[in-house]
């Protein structure tokens, strides 16, 4: 039996198509999910997240002991600053991708996805073992909305006294919005700017009321977890289980960057991913005719010979064709679509990018 | 819940069958429900005017965001028609379905006796949801 998020009342009162997702019951959408996105595109969308998991590390060794789990460099992060990072096996494989808070000096916050967020405080606690540092998963206490999209700062605005101008991407702040407390952070999953607001589970129903109502003028719509997929597959942002596996190392998602290894110490993964060139390579494909390439289908080459699997694909309201991301191992021509080889374009990723 | 016009007939697989009266040539869709159940239809693939049909056949493909369906066909005999407009605009199938958004028509070969009618199929997507 799935669980509800705080807010599943709300999401029945408004005619929501609820899905199953990593053992939740979340909204797949509202209405039409190409609208959905097109409003994030364009004005912004209220989604929530509260799937998600969130797992507090604190004490004086709380900077370390991440560090040593995690293969970011979470020890440099400034308190207030937010960092994407991913949790490795020993082995380099892909644990879960992660964004990391810096709450305080000596308090850091988890964010993990709902897939995985119970196996990463299994192994943050374990890895924490050796250090001064306690592992908290405070998951079910905190709601998570995001609104996201161009308007969102207006709307929040209208809100909260914090200072929302002077919130970088990529930070996050504790404050208050429509009187509730929240940690404020400018990230997202869906190409543009926006806030992620973490509240408690009991204060959701109140924040989502007052965010639609300040958000009206503005066009905010609530948005699922349909428009959410493509909005991060547009922008090319992996998504654990479809681009990020246990199989999979950050540098054969193209993410090698993450890795860092100028940092000092060892940690879970150093030994299998220093040096280690990716396997795959991670593209991005526009498809020529308007039948949508799925997670799994067979990528060939010009001569019909398989070369990838794709691992994400949809169609694309933005670009108004088909997309997907795929590992290959040789140039692309075509995504086998139920035995019909469908020609496809190769492009840079990511297929979509706001423009500031 | 879903519109279920009375005049039409309906299949299992959640399509609709108009214009069996005549016994001549029918018109073929998916229902609001199987639209509403799929989302924004982005690709519909009727089957090809001329081809000889099947009842019980794969005969087409309706792809929304997150899914693809196939099209059963829901009587036997050969298509005389296809809608060229869904083809090239598949949000019909959302906005319009037993309008606009039909798919195909066929020249059927003897009645199917296993359609149902619109309070049968009512019945089916009750125990659906």
């Amino acid at each position: 039996m799935s669980r509800p998020t705080p807010l599943h009342e709300v999401h029945k009162s408004l005619g929501a198509t609820l899905t199953d997702f990593a053992g939740w019951l979340m909204p797949l959408r509202y209405g039409s999910e190409s609208a959905e996105h097109t409003a994030v595109r364009t004005a912004a969308g209220l989604f929530d997240l509260s799937h998600m998991g969130e797992i507090h590390v604190t004490g004086a060794g709380a900077a370390d002991a991440l560090d040593y789990a995690l293969v970011g460099n979470l020890g440099a992060l400034e308190p207030g600053r937010a960092r994407y990072t991913m949790m490795c096996e020993a082995d380099g494989g892909i644990v879960d991708d992660l964004i990391v808070y810096r709450l305080a000096p000596e308090e850091f916050m988890v964010c993990a996805n709902a897939s995985n967020y119970l196996r990463v405080a299994r192994e943050l606690t374990d890895r924490a073992k050796a250090f001064d540092a306690v592992v908290d998963d405070r998951s079910d206490a905190y709601a998570l909305l995001a609104v996201q999209g161009p308007r969102s700062q207006e709307i929040v605005a209208k809100l909260t006294d914090a200072d929302l101008a002077n919130l970088k991407y990529y930070t996050g702040l504790p404050g208050t919005v429509a009187g509730v407390d929240a940690l404020i952070a400018r990230t997202g999953y869906t190409g543009e700017d926006g806030f992620e607001l973490f509240v408690a589970a009991d204060d959701a129903v109140e924040l989502w009321g007052a965010l639609m109502e300040a958000g009206a003028a503005e066009g905010l719509v609530p948005a699922g977890l349909s428009a959410r997929d493509t909005l991060r597959l547009e922008a090319g942002m992996p998504l654990y289980g479809n681009e990020l596996t246990s199989a999979t190392t950050p540098m054969d998602a193209g993410l090698g960057r993450v890795v860092r290894f100028d940092k000092q110490g060892d940690f879970v993964g150093r030994a299998a991913l220093d040096g280690a060139e990716p396997a795959k390579r991670l593209v991005g494909l526009v498809m020529k005719g308007r039948r949508v390439p799925r997670h799994g289908f067979a990528v060939v080459d010009a001569d019909g010979a398989v070369v990838g699997e794709v691992t994400s694909g949809a169609p694309s309201p933005s670009i108004g064709r088909p997309i997907a991301m795929a590992y290959v191992t040789a140039t692309p021509a075509a995504v086998d679509i139920r035995g019909s080889h469908e020609p496809v374009d190769v492009v840079d990723l990511p297929f979509y990018r706001r423009k500031k | 819940m879903s519109s279920i016009p009375d005049e039409l007939s309906y299949t299992k697989e959640h399509e609709w069958v108009a214009g069996l009266d005549d016994g001549l040539t029918v018109t073929v869709g998916i229902t609001a429900y199987a639209s509403e159940q799929l989302g924004d239809v982005v690709y519909v693939q009727p089957p090809e005017v001329g081809s000889n049909i099947e009842l019980g056949d794969a005969v087409g493909e309706v792809e929304s965001t997150k899914s693809v369906s196939d099209i059963y066909a829901p009587v036997s005999g050969e298509v005389t028609a296809v809608n060229s407009t869904v083809v090239d605009d598949p949000s019909l199938v959302n906005s319009d379905p037993y309008g606009d958004g039909w798919l195909f028509q066929v020249r059927i070969t003897g009645t199917p006796d296993d359609l149902l009618t619109a309070e049968e199929y009512t019945a089916l997507i009750s125990g659906d949801s």
